[in-house]
C-alpha cells in the first residue's frame, strides 16, 4: 500500500495501461513535454515517446475528434482536456460522435476513448475557468460519466475505463491533484459503475461525489460530535449510469437524504437523486430531501463573492440540522 | 483505365444513379423517413477516388449524403435500403437512417450529420493506421460548405503537424444547403484554403471520373507513401436539392440545364459509344437491367425484412456485458 496524491495516482494508471497495451495512447493540450499541467502524465512522454503521448494543439474538438476517429479502429486513446470549461468545445465531438455511434451504427462500431477533464472551483479564476459540467456529461446517452473522490478511485476508475469499451468521461478536481491516499501496490480496476458507503450512518444519508464527499464526510464529523447525529455518507463515483440500488437502499435505512454538490442546483446531480429517491423509495421517507449546491452564479473573480458561491461543511451542517429539527 | 473498367465503372454509376432516384420515389411514398440527401450529379466523385483507392481496405468516412460512398467501398445495396426503410435487416439495424450509413467489415466508418464533424475523425482514423502500421489510408469525403466549420482548420493542421495518411476530398457542389458558395465563402475556390496548412491541394472536374481517377491516383499514391495528408478539390453539382425538404428554388433553370450537358454519367457514356465500346441499344438494356434489380431484389428486400423490436429499443447504448464495469474479469 502506498500513500501518494491523485495526481501520481492517475500518473500510475497511465503508465500501467500504456505498458500493458501498446495501442494506448495520451493526448491533450501540454501533458508531453511539460509533463501535464497537474502532472498526471509527468514521465511518460521520455518513457513512451511522442507518438503515444501527444502534446495537441489547442484544439479541443479537433483533437478529441481525432482521439475518437483513433478508436474507431482498436486505439485505446486517454484525452486529457486541461480544464472543463474547454471541453464545451470538444461537445460536439463527445456528443455526437462519441456517445452515439454505436448505437447509430447498430452496434457495427464503438469509440473506447477516456476523456479526462477537471472541473470544479478552484482559487479565483473566474467564470470562465471555474465550472462545473457534470450534470452535462450525466445527461448522455452512451457515455458513462465516473469522478474520483480519493487516488484509490482515481488510480482504478482510470483503469477500468481505458478497458472498458465505452467511452467513459472521468471528472477530476482542479483542487484534489495533490490530496493523499492509499492505493494498493497490486493491479486493481474500480467498478465503472455503483456506489460506495464510506461512512456507516443511522439518522440520514449524505450523497456527496468528488469533492463534496470530504465535505460530505467532515460534516458528518461534526454531525456526530456536536449533534449526536450519525450521518451515513455515499460516494456516487458513477454518475452515469447512477446507481438506483444503492441510492435507494440508503435511503430506505436511514429514511432522509441530503445530496451535496458543487455544482449548481438545476438539472444537477441533486435533482437526479432526488427523482430516483421519489421513484424508488419515496414512501421511506421521513422529511423531504434536500439539496446542498452551489449559488447559480457565473463563478465571481472576488474571493469573498467565491467563498460565498460554493457550499462546504458548515453548509452540510446546517442543513442536516434544519432537516432533524435541531436548529 | 481500360475499356473493361470503363463499362464497370458507368455500371456502377448507373446503378447508383438509379438507386438514388428510386430513394427518391420511396421517400414520396413514405416508405422512407427523416432527411433524405441524395447524390446524383456527383457520381463520379465517389466512383473515381475510390476506384483509385483500395475501396473495403482504406479507411472511408463521409457526411450524411453516404449511400453511394457505403455501397462502393462493398456495402450491400439491400441492406442501404433496408436502413433507409428503417429495418432490422439495415445496415445500421434501423436505429442509423439514411444519414448514418455505417459497413464497418468493408471499411466504411460512416455517416456523420454534423457538417465537418468528420474531418477530425478521419484524422484519427489515421493516426490510428500510422500507430498500427498498416499501408491503408483514411479518406475524408465531405462538401465544401463543411470548410467553414473549424473542424476544417482543426483537423488540418494536426493531420499535417503529425504527417498522417489522410486524403480530404472536397466535394465542392457550388451550395452549402440552399446558399451559393459566393455567399458563403470568401475564397470558394476550396483548395486555395489548403496552402496555409503545406499540404498539397488540388482542383480537378469532379465530372469527368477519369479526370476525377488520375487526380485521386496521384494524391493516394502521396498519402499511401507516407508523405502526410493531401487535398482534393473535385467540382461538381448535384440535381436534388439538399435534402428532400429543400425547395430548390436558389438556383436558375439554365444553371441546372447547363451542368446536366456536364453529366457524369452521360460524359462516359458518350466516350464509349464513341469508342465503339459500347451501343445505344446495349446501354439501354443495362439500364433495364439495372431498374429491374433494384426494384425485384433491394426494394423487394427492404419491404419484406422485419421491423425492430421495441423491446431492443436500449441495445447498443452501452457495451454488452463490459467486465471492466464491474471491476474486471476478476
Amino acid at each position: 500500500m502506498a500513500n501518494i496524491m491523485y495526481w501520481e495516482a492517475i500518473q500510475r494508471a497511465h503508465d500501467e495501461e500504456m505498458t500493458n497495451d501498446p495501442l494506448v495512447i495520451c493526448m491533450g493540450e501540454d501533458i508531453g513535454v511539460a509533463g501535464g499541467t497537474y502532472k498526471a502524465t509527468k514521465g511518460l512522454f521520455d518513457k513512451f515517446g511522442p507518438e503515444r503521448v501527444i502534446d495537441t494543439p489547442i484544439s479541443e474538438n479537433g483533437y478529441t475528434g481525432v482521439g475518437i476517429g483513433a478508436s474507431f479502429i482498436g486505439i485505446r486513446p486517454i484525452i486529457e482536456i486541461m480544464s472543463v470549461n474547454f471541453a464545451w468545445l470538444a461537445m460536439d465531438q463527445i456528443f455526437n460522435s462519441a456517445a452515439k455511434v454505436r448505437y447509430m451504427s447498430g452496434g457495427q462500431l464503438e469509440a473506447p476513448v477516456v476523456i479526462r477533464s477537471p472541473g470544479g472551483t478552484a482559487h479565483q479564476l473566474g467564470a470562465q475557468h471555474s465550472a462545473r459540467m457534470e450534470n452535462v456529461f450525466m445527461g448522455i446517452a452512451g457515455l458513462r460519466v465516473v469522478t474520483p473522490s480519493t487516488p484509490k478511485q482515481a488510480y482504478g476508475l482510470l483503469k477500468a475505463a481505458v478497458r472498458c469499451n465505452d467511452p467513459v468521461f472521468i471528472y477530476e478536481h482542479e483542487l484534489m491533484y495533490n490530496m493523499k491516499g492509499d492505493v494498493p501496490d497490486a493491479e486493481f480496476f474500480h467498478p465503472l459503475e455503483g456506489s460506495e458507503v464510506v461512512r456507516s450512518g443511522k439518522d440520514l444519508t449524505l450523497f456527496g461525489y468528488n469533492i463534496s464527499v470530504h465535505w460530505s464526510l467532515q460534516a458528518a464529523d461534526i454531525l456526530s460530535k456536536n449533534h449526536g447525529i450519525e450521518a451515513e455518507v455515499v460516494d456516487l463515483f458513477s454518475l452515469s449510469p447512477l446507481d438506483r440500488a444503492g441510492i435507494a437502499a440508503s435511503v430506505s435505512k436511514t429514511h432522509r437524504a441530503v445530496i451535496v454538490e458543487e455544482s449548481e442546483a438545476p438539472v444537477g446531480v441533486g435533482s437526479e437523486v432526488m427523482a430516483i429517491i421519489n421513484e424508488e423509495c419515496f414512501f421511506d421517507l421521513d422529511a423531504a430531501p434536500v439539496r446542498v449546491s452551489s449559488a447559480n452564479v457565473p463563478q465571481p473573480y472576488n474571493h469573498t463573492l467565491e467563498k460565498a458561491t460554493i457550499p462546504g461543511p458548515d453548509d452540510v451542517v446546517n442543513a442536516v440540522v434544519k432537516m432533524m429539527g435541531k436548529a | 483505365m481500360n475499356a473493361a473498367d470503363k463499362k464497370r465503372l458507368l455500371h456502377e454509376m448507373l446503378y447508383a444513379r438509379r438507386f438514388e432516384e428510386r430513394c427518391y420515389e420511396a421517400y414520396v411514398e413514405r416508405k422512407i423517413g427523416g432527411f433524405l440527401h441524395l447524390y446524383p450529379g456527383q457520381e463520379a466523385c465517389c466512383h473515381g477516388v475510390l476506384e483509385a483507392a483500395r475501396a473495403g481496405e482504406d479507411h472511408v468516412i463521409t457526411g450524411y449524403r453516404d449511400h453511394v460512398h457505403a455501397i462502393k467501398c462493398g456495402a450491400d445495396p439491400k441492406e442501404v435500403m433496408a436502413e433507409l426503410y428503417g429495418k432490422e435487416t439495415g445496415s445500421s439495424k434501423g436505429r442509423g437512417g439514411s444519414m448514418h450509413i455505417f459497413d464497418v467489415k468493408h471499411h466504411f466508418y460512416g455517416g456523420y450529420a454534423l457538417v465537418g464533424g468528420p474531418f477530425p475523425l478521419a484524422a484519427g482514423l489515421a493516426k490510428g493506421i500510422k500507430m498500427k502500421g498498416g499501408d491503408e489510408i483514411a479518406i475524408c469525403f465531405l462538401g465544401d460548405a463543411a470548410n467553414n466549420q473549424g473542424t476544417f482548420h482543426e483537423a488540418l493542421n494536426i493531420s499535417a503537424l503529425w504527417e498522417l495518411p489522410v486524403l480530404f476530398v472536397c466535394e465542392n457542389n457550388l451550395y452549402g444547403i440552399g446558399t451559393r458558395i459566393d455567399r458563403s465563402t470568401a475564397v470558394t475556390d476550396q483548395y486555395k484554403r489548403v496552402c496555409g496548412y503545406d499540404i498539397p491541394a488540388v482542383q480537378a472536374d469532379g465530372q469527368d471520373i477519369e479526370v476525377v481517377f488520375k487526380a485521386a491516383q496521384k494524391a493516394i499514391k502521396h498519402v499511401r507513401s507516407g508523405k502526410g495528408p493531401y487535398f482534393l478539390e473535385l467540382m461538381t453539382y448535384r440535381y436534388r436539392g439538399h435534402s428532400m425538404s429543400d425547395s430548390n428554388a436558389y438556383r436558375s433553370k439554365d444553371e441546372e440545364a447547363d451542368w446536366s450537358k456536364r453529366d457524369p454519367i452521360l460524359i462516359l457514356k458518350n466516350r464509349l459509344i464513341k469508342a465503339g465500346d459500347l451501343t445505344e441499344a446495349a446501354y439501354k438494356k443495362l439500364d433495364k437491367k439495372i431498374i429491374d434489380e433494384i426494384e425485384n431484389e433491394v426494394i423487394k428486400f427492404a419491404e419484406e425484412s422485419p421491423e425492430p423490436v421495441v423491446e431492443e429499443l436500449e441495445k447498443y447504448v452501452l457495451a454488452e456485458n463490459d467486465p471492466y464495469v464491474h471491476g474486471g474479469p476478476n
